[in-house]
């Protein structure tokens, strides 16, 4: 297995660099992952090839009973790249990742995967795994019977080297025979992990993937899922209400908010070009002036100097929240609006009361086209 | 253990050694001794009522006991399960079908017991309706004999199982059956695989529940049965009714106690296994 997850770890490096281009991906992977392997930044042109996505979703709308959950999704998601569902909890982002399990049916409107149809096709007929929230591993098996679990309805031969394989992937060598009740929380996802990536799907579902483990686990953990989803090139669509979670892990994202997909880009898009008030508002905050946004750390406080080409508006210091590393000063314009810059601790020397000039750059302005304001 | 918890404990303690503890005593004691020539019991000690055990004609009932015991005890589990699934899966009615399951409780088993024999004796409903369906041109023999007892210990125990077997369903995460057919598992397989292997307590505890009193039922043999000695309750009970022989009564209740601890011992001893 490691041979094949590897082929397409090199054909998912040159899919990312693909950025935004939605429609296109690399083919065919394997003559171009061999020929490019380890060699200097690709030329896009020659590997800017139309191909489908690996998963794709068309118009789909879900309803349960009278409460739309989706209306109208449509997503592609390309081969080998990290894709986040983002959004508010009811959304629909959870609801998206069943459809696509196989767990709920569509009322309407079409999952492509793999370029076919999933229509009809029950969870146990579908090439995706799912990785779920509280991990859903079998109890009354050990984490090498879990991993074990689905390979034992394949045809497969070579089924314990597989399964070694796949743990020394995650570094659950040595836990082989605990069961899950005697491992810690980041060894239980780990296991979790390997149980489905053993079966190598076409798409790996992460619902959740962080919530449950301790807040001091996240960061390491999540590392670990980005240096894996790299290593074996499998594509990820991973469901998260957090948006630090979801800028520091997915090649792309799309913000869900009510059921419908308000934007999709690549982290950077997102958060510093948002196309709606509510993306902006939900990937950090922002200081909203006269229909103009900029982000906190984009904003500038000083004591009546200003750079060239810089926008300012004069304010009143209201207090200031220290942070550590940064300090949150608290400011309110003449029209009554509160402003929040984040400024490093060294330049915080701003009283309570204190007159002073807030400023920022206009290519940090976050403005929409007109009908989405 | 301080003084408040055996107070607790106390009352409970009372009742069982008063009620239970000594009269097993008595019972021990009968069983090693002469039977009386009146009925009651001399004092002379004597191994010859458990040897007696050892005769044909007991270790017919024995076994007879066993198989219907067994044989309610699987029925009930054939019935209880898919019920206890369909329960479960019932949403905000499952209390509904829950009080239902326990509704024969509500009357004496006597009752029911009777109402069965109305129902499966030779005028009985179901043989009027066969009849006057012109199906059968004679009443089926419904009542009096082991089908009809089987039914009767079914229809007592089935509770029994039903209640632990819904538990265990009821604290089955559902992810798991979801992520079983994610990993490619069939209903089936997910049923035998998952669903059975984490459901094993509620249905060891549904076996026991309905195997030992099914075991030592007596009423039920005793009404749907025609009266004839079919299991080991029966043959307890008429030794210290027509025939008298309280020691070997003893001696026959003794031996199926012993019989039935050591199972419990052994069906139970599986509980300790690394689950949840």
């Amino acid at each position: 297995m490691s041979e094949s997850l590897l082929v397409r770890a090199g054909a998912r490096a040159a899919a990312h660099s693909l950025g935004t281009e939605r429609s296109l991906t690399v083919a065919p992977l394997n003559s171009i992952s061999r020929s490019f392997g380890a060699c200097c930044p690709l030329a896009p042109a020659l590997i800017l090839l139309p191909v489908d996505p690996i998963l794709e979703f068309r118009d789909v709308c879900k309803s349960f009973g009278p409460h739309r959950v989706l209306d109208g999704i449509n997503l592609s998601i390309p081969r080998g790249s990290f894709f986040a569902l983002l959004g508010p909890s009811g959304c629909g982002k959870t609801t998206t990742l069943r459809l696509t399990a196989g767990f709920e049916t569509p009322c309407s409107g079409e999952i492509y995967l793999q370029g076919k149809s999933v229509e009809g096709r029950r969870p146990y007929e579908r090439k995706v795994s799912t990785v779920f929230q509280n991990f859903a591993l079998f109890p009354h098996l050990t984490v090498w019977q879990n991993v074990e679990f689905g390979l034992r309805h394949q045809g497969v031969a070579d089924r314990d080297r597989r399964i070694r394989e796949v743990l020394e992937l995650v570094q659950l060598r040595g836990k082989e025979k605990h069961y899950p009740s005697r491992i810690s929380g980041g060894e239980k996802q780990r296991a979790a992990l390997a149980r489905s990536l053993v079966l190598e799907p076409d798409v790996l579902l992460l619902d959740e993937p962080l919530s449950s483990l301790d807040p001091g686990l996240r960061k390491q953990v999540r590392n670990d899922i980005k240096a894996l989803q790299r290593r074996v090139g499998i594509a990820f669509l991973m469901v998260t209400h957090d948006q630090e979670e979801a800028l520091s892990l997915a090649d792309q994202i799309a913000v869900m908010h009510e059921g419908r997909v308000q934007q999709i880009g690549t982290p950077r898009e997102i958060y510093l070009k948002p196309q709606t008030r509510f993306v902006a508002n939900f990937l950090g905050s922002v200081n909203w002036m006269n229909g103009v946004g900029v982000r906190p750390e984009a904003t500038r406080i000083s004591r009546g100097t200003t750079d060239a080409g810089e926008r300012s508006a004069p304010a009143t210091v209201a207090h200031s929240i220290f942070l550590g590393g940064v300090v949150q000063v608290h400011a309110r314009l003449a029209g009554g609006e509160t402003v929040v810059a984040t400024i490093p601790r060294q330049e915080d020397s701003y009283q309570p009361g204190e007159s002073v000039l807030v400023s920022w750059h206009p290519s940090e302005e976050i403005t929409f086209p007109d009908h989405s304001v | 253990m301080n003084g408040l918890r055996r107070l607790f404990l106390a009352p409970a303690a009372v009742i069982l050694v008063l009620l239970y503890g000594i009269p097993l005593a008595i019972v021990a004691a009968y069983s090693v001794l002469r039977r009386g020539a009146y009925g009651g019991v001399d004092a002379a000690l004597t191994p010859y009522n458990f040897a007696r055990l050892a005769d044909a004609l007991y270790l017919t009932i024995l076994a007879r006991s066993f198989l219907l015991a067994a044989a309610a005890t699987l029925l009930c589990l054939l019935l209880a399960f898919p019920l206890a699934w369909f329960i479960s899966k019932a949403g905000p009615r499952k209390h509904l079908y829950l009080s239902l399951v326990v509704l024969p409780f509500w009357t004496s088993m006597l009752i029911c017991m009777y109402s069965w024999m109305f129902l499966l004796r030779d005028t009985g409903l179901v043989n009027t309706i066969l009849l006057s369906l012109g199906w059968i041109s004679e009443p089926l023999p419904l009542l009096y004999n082991y089908g009809a007892v089987l039914v009767g210990l079914v229809y007592n125990y089935l509770p029994f199982m039903v209640l632990p077997i819904f538990a265990a369903l009821e604290r089955l995460d559902p992810n798991l059956l979801e992520a079983s057919a994610d990993l490619g598992a069939k209903p089936w397989t997910t049923l035998r695989r998952v669903v059975l292997p984490l459901c094993a307590p509620g249905v060891r505890a549904g076996a026991v529940l309905v195997f030992v009193p099914s075991l030592g039922d007596y009423l039920t043999p005793d009404l749907l049965g025609g009266g004839r000695t079919i299991m080991i309750g029966n043959l307890i009970q008429n030794q210290f009714t027509a025939s008298r022989d309280y020691p070997f009564g003893a001696a026959v209740s003794l031996a199926l106690m012993s019989v039935v601890m050591l199972l419990l011992w052994q069906l139970l001893k599986h509980d300790k296994d690394p689950l949840l």
